[in-house]
């Protein structure tokens, strides 16, 4: 990880809605090639972090830098700078009224006005990447969560952003399909993308991760890698976190 | 059984009846669709809010749509006198059903627009799309069903408000039930006058109905 560029920056970002900060004090940097993966319990501000970084939400305070240049400001750009940073959301949010291969189709064409035929043909070689070659012509509605799922991160990864953001995007999922998707998102990162990425899924988190954040009530608990952040967390939140969850798995695991 | 002159006063009053309609349906949408997309886009919750435009066409909307019909036929004869050059007949009549109908248009097509799920609109925003992709490509593209069910509604609308025009010499159908039904109580005529007007507000419906049905991709077929 060493000596990498810096892509994102994140400088004492504060977020509040007008009824209390929801992010405090948030400081971070991602590097790239890098995979960041924030945890923390629900509500504690997860979606809001990613949704400030996208430009879905203003902040109140603090900097938000890509590549060294500010883009939290009055006059970003938000439609470039949202090219440079796909996001992936828990409901999919597919284009109903599409098919597959036009809702992929709708940023490279219509958005940064590439040309059709190329931006066909990846979307046909990302579609066989993510094992939707037959689902090309189908609509939202014919496909599995999981099918839908796979297919949104191809409407995300064709506008080649430098930064991927997910948001729980197994969270809606029946178990059965959880896997499927998490796999197209190792494979992702280990070829190389720079991703952030909320889950509960923690071993998927701590086979992905290069840095977990460890996120309670606005702030930033804990920032280590997943060795340490599984073996020696250092606050007794993130601990306490960590207990209920495996307290969960192993009641699962009973009544299985 | 009507005479044969009768049949033909019918007949033509159903063409009328229709152009009058159409024309104002059609013109209504002119006016009414833009204005629908922008209090959409603009309100509080849209894609670009704008307080100051939301409030001025909310506005602007409610006082045409707080005048009964009959009084805004008559308030807007100047204006009908400017454009077509005279106040009766079907042609004339089309000025104040498409004044009648922008506002009323703009609303459904509002509230059209604000039935497509947030989540969608904010994966065309997270891929960068600007305004009018998003209005293109996302807000009309994915309520178009619920749209078509607006013209339905509207054709319906304006076919009756087109029937009370005729109590003014609106020309149509309207007219021939006001001048037979009303004033020589003839009320055979009134009588298949408005079956006429049920059949075509039938027909009408069914092909809106139709159409929309064959539009919707979200339900698995
Ligand atoms: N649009 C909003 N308006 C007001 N409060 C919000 C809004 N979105 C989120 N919040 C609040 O911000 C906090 C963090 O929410 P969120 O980022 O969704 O948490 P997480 O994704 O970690 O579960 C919650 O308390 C939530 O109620
Ligand atoms: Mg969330």
């Amino acid at each position: 990880m060493e000596k990498k560029e810096i892509v994102l920056e994140l400088k004492h970002v504060r977020k509040d809605f007008g009824n209390g900060p929801v992010l405090k004090d948030i400081s971070l940097q991602l590097h790239k090639g890098e995979v960041m993966v924030f945890i923390g319990p629900s509500g504690c501000g997860k979606s809001t972090l990613l949704r400030c970084i996208n430009g879905l939400e203003g902040i109140q305070g603090g900097e938000i830098l890509l590549n060294g240049k500010l883009i939290s400001t009055e006059n970003t750009k938000w439609s470039e700078v949202r090219q440079k940073i796909g996001m992936v959301f828990q409901s999919y949010d597919l284009f109903p009224h599409m098919t597959v291969m036009e809702n992929i189709l709708l940023g490279p064409v219509k958005v940064q006005g590439r040309n059709r035929k190329e931006a066909e043909q990846e979307a046909e070689r990302l579609l066989e990447r993510v094992g939707l070659s037959d689902k090309q012509r189908a609509f939202p509605a014919q496909l599995s969560g999981g099918q839908k799922q796979r297919a949104a991160i191809v409407r995300a990864l064709i506008m080649k952003p430098q930064i991927l953001l997910f948001d729980e995007v197994t969270a809606a999922l029946d178990p059965e399909m959880v896997r499927e998707v998490l796999d197209v998102m190792l494979e992702l990162a280990k070829s190389g993308g720079t991703m952030m990425i909320v889950t509960h899924e923690l071993s998927f988190a701590k086979a992905v991760a290069d840095r977990i954040i460890f996120l309670d009530d606005g702030i930033i608990v804990e920032s280590g890698t997943p060795e340490e952040f599984f073996t020696r967390q250092k606050t007794e939140r993130a601990q306490r976190f960590l207990n209920t969850f495996i307290f969960r798995e192993e009641k699962g695991g009973d009544e299985a | 059984m009507p005479d044969s002159a009768t049949l033909i006063m019918l007949l033509e009053g159903t063409c009328a009846t229709l152009y009058m309609t159409l024309v104002s349906t059609l013109f209504g949408y002119v006016l009414g669709l833009p204005m629908g997309i922008v209090l959409a886009v603009t309100d509080r919750e849209g894609i670009k809010p704008n307080k100051f435009v939301y409030k001025l066409l909310d506005f602007f909307s409610n006082i045409i749509r707080s005048i009964p019909f009959l009084i805004l036929l008559i308030l807007v004869i100047p204006l009908t006198k400017a454009i077509v050059g005279k106040s009766y007949g079907s042609s004339a009549t089309v000025v104040p059903l498409v004044i009648a109908a922008a506002p009323f248009i703009a609303r459904m097509v509002e509230a059209s627009l604000k039935e497509v799920d947030k989540g969608v609109v904010e994966a065309a925003q997270s891929m960068g799309a600007g305004m009018f992709t998003i209005i293109y490509k996302v807000l009309l593209a994915e309520a178009r069903t619920s749209l078509l069910v607006g013209v339905t509604i509207a054709v319906g609308t304006i076919l009756g408000y087109s029937a009370m025009a005729g109590a003014v010499g609106g020309g149509g159908l309207g007219d021939i039930a006001v001048r037979y039904g009303y004033h020589r109580y003839q009320s055979d005529i009134m009588i298949i006058t408005i079956v006429i007007l049920v059949v075509l507000v039938q027909i009408l419906q069914g092909i809106g109905m139709l159409l929309s049905k064959r539009l919707d991709r979200r339900v698995n077929k």
